[in-house]
């Protein structure tokens, strides 16, 4: 087996975007200081919008536009209460993740006529890059929304440390009294950055179920908005190291995938990305502490 | 308090508010997506009480509770513990496990596969002690994400090690007759687990309310800070708390495994959703212990009368799923409403 070819890189890329896009979110909370759990439902959501919408338009792009709308609408179920009146956003968050498992395996059954999995020639999924001109190896059968995660890291790293905008947001959400008493509409950030999720959180969704595969299948998030969530543990808010933390995800994807293919049982694979993780969490952790232990 | 004002006070009150909103918004999307709510709602309760389905609710009410004091009791000492499947699974399987590998006299085959099975699943669970206290790793995320390579593991040894021989389904053979569950009087579906595990409700509630450790369990999820100064060992309190969660948890799995039918099957432990309607039945309860078993109640007829109501109304019984999710959702909601209220 060997993991330096090109479609193992390929697979981790592919594996990668929808927890990128999804943690992008996530660490723009974490930036003003929302704990935002509930990109794991969000995600779910998002996907089944994408597929709905792309089979009745016969339009992947529109697919995506329905994603990104429902589910900053999905995300506003959060922002109203866990920002506007102050409730438990941990407590809403999982009723959110419940929310969306409910609905999306209801309306499965209502608009497609029976649960599990649908997919269908109807079903329109995102265009592969290769198709649109882009004809190199590692991004060749990738989905436009590949790179514009990869973009958006670019984007947001240079946004949150070098505009004013940024800076402000970074502000609110190191000391919030401090940020209040010079003026800064702490509140309305607030609100944007969980609107804001719900959008990445669309896209990661329709990344998942247009992009990744052309399907919608009862709970495919699977945990991606759990892993997107530690990423942004992971990552110190900083969007560079939070790649970096999506990438080490993408890889036990990947890699699970070819074990799976070399003969392990289907249960290692699905668990590795899980062990990996949680182990990622527990070293960084552990480094943490060894550096404050020294600095003390 | 006079008898109108108790009424008054129990109507009021967030349990019943957010369930009456939640069903509400759910008859709304009822509405949206074309179900009739006057043939659905008949055919719930018919599914969950009528006819046989009523001793079928009472042994799903079983694993609900127990899964409810597996959310509880963390939650008591301000731990979230999510994950309820994995410490299910590997409590069912390992006392599917024992039952099947060690030949066990009677009682003490039904015994020690349940000790097993709680062990199992307080082990789980303690992993994400140390990591909360030491490493300040959320609860939340490290129950998670133990919870599906547990599930995984469970899957496996159930498909491989532990499978019966030449049926090709992902199951384990049926367990030796002596460590089968009696049942409960003439039943054929309710277990000596029932009973079981309503006198763990009631040592819990007693533990809860009564005992020093308790206290100290309340005390640190109350405030961890205060709790550390006025002497109490939080992070050893929150290890008992998460680990005695997981052992109400593993010891719920090894409940299904021995009782009928007296096997452990792939899936069958996790695809009820027992954990999720159990976390909805703890946060509607809104820390009230006491109201604990009455939240489960209402969700298991919510849950099992869903089933009912595919069967009949051809209505998909994820409805309940949006329910459980809308009522934990109001319930937050309300919670910071009446706090407000009191300042």
């Amino acid at each position: 087996m060997n993991v330096f070819e090109w479609s193992f890189l390929a697979g981790v890329l592919t594996a990668t975007a929808p927890v990128l896009l999804a943690a992008l979110g996530g660490l723009l909370c974490q930036v003003v200081g929302v704990f935002n759990i509930a990109l794991e439902g969000q995600l779910l959501w998002g996907a089944f919008v994408a597929v709905v919408v792309s089979d009745l338009t016969g339009s992947a792009w529109a697919g995506v536009a329905g994603a990104v709308a429902a589910t900053v609408l999905f995300s506003a179920l959060l922002s109203i209460p866990a920002v506007g009146l102050r409730a438990d956003p941990i407590v809403i968050a999982v009723g959110l993740n419940l929310l969306a498992l409910g609905l999306t395996a209801f309306l499965m059954r209502q608009i497609f006529g029976s649960g599990g999995t649908y997919s269908s020639p109807d079903l329109t999924g995102l265009p592969d890059l290769g198709e649109l001109g882009l004809d190199v190896p590692v991004l060749r059968e990738q989905s436009p929304l590949v790179p514009v995660a990869l973009l958006l890291v670019v984007v947001m790293a240079t946004w949150l440390t070098r505009s004013r905008s940024g800076l402000r947001l970074r502000a609110a959400g190191q000391h919030l009294e401090a940020a209040e008493a010079v003026g800064l509409p702490v509140a309305a950030y607030r609100h944007g950055v969980t609107l804001a999720a719900g959008a990445l959180c669309g896209l990661a969704g329709a990344q998942l179920s247009l992009g990744n595969v052309t399907l919608f299948s009862e709970g495919m998030s699977a945990g991606r908005g759990w892993i997107a969530v530690v990423a942004v543990m992971l990552s110190g808010v900083l969007p560079y190291r939070l790649l970096l933390a999506c990438l080490l995800f993408g890889v036990a994807e990947a890699f699970g995938f070819r074990l799976q293919g070399a003969g392990l049982p289907q249960q290692a694979a699905d668990a590795a990305p899980y062990v990996i993780t949680l182990a990622a969490l527990v070293l960084a952790a552990l480094w943490r502490r060894k550096r404050s232990h020294e600095h003390a | 308090m006079t008898a109108p004002a108790l009424a008054r006070r129990v109507v009021v009150s967030a349990p019943v508010v957010a369930v009456a909103g939640a069903l509400a918004l759910t008859t709304l999307v009822m509405l949206v997506v074309g179900v009739d709510p006057t043939l659905a709602y008949p055919a719930l309760i018919r599914g969950a009480v009528a006819d046989g389905n009523l001793e079928y609710t009472v042994a799903a009410f079983v694993p609900t509770l127990g899964m409810a004091l597996a959310f509880a009791l963390p939650l008591r000492a301000g731990e979230f513990n999510l994950g309820g499947d994995g410490q299910l699974a590997a409590g069912g399987v390992a006392a599917a496990a024992l039952a099947l590998l060690v030949p066990l006299p009677p009682v003490v085959a039904v015994v020690l596969p349940l000790v097993a099975g709680a062990l199992a699943g307080g082990l789980v669970a303690a992993v994400a002690a140390p990591l909360s206290t030491r490493l300040k790793i959320p609860a939340i995320v490290s129950t998670l994400l133990i919870s599906t390579p547990a599930v995984a593991l469970a899957s496996y040894l159930v498909r491989f090690p532990l499978a019966e021989a030449g049926t090709g389904i992902a199951q384990t053979p049926t367990l030796p007759d002596a460590a089968h569950l009696p049942f409960l009087g003439g039943s054929g579906y309710v277990t000596i687990g029932l009973p079981l595990i309503v006198v763990l409700t009631g040592l819990w509630l007693y533990a809860d309310g009564r005992t020093v450790t308790g206290y100290e369990i309340r005390a640190t999820g109350q405030n961890r800070e205060f709790a550390r100064y006025g002497g109490v060992r939080v992070d050893r309190v929150a290890a008992v708390a998460l680990a005695g969660g997981g052992a109400f948890a593993g010891l719920s799995g090894a409940l299904i495994v021995l009782g009928p039918p007296y096997r452990f099957v792939d899936g069958a432990l996790t695809a009820p959703g027992y954990t999720f309607t159990a976390v909805a039945a703890v946060l509607l309860a809104s820390a009230r212990p006491v109201v604990v078993p009455l939240t489960v109640a209402l969700l298991t007829v919510l849950q099992v009368g869903g089933q009912g109501m595919e069967r009949e109304a051809g209505v998909p019984s994820q409805l309940t799923q949006i329910v459980q999710g809308l009522i934990i959702v109001i319930v937050a909601v309300l919670a910071t409403l009446q706090a407000r209220r009191r300042r």
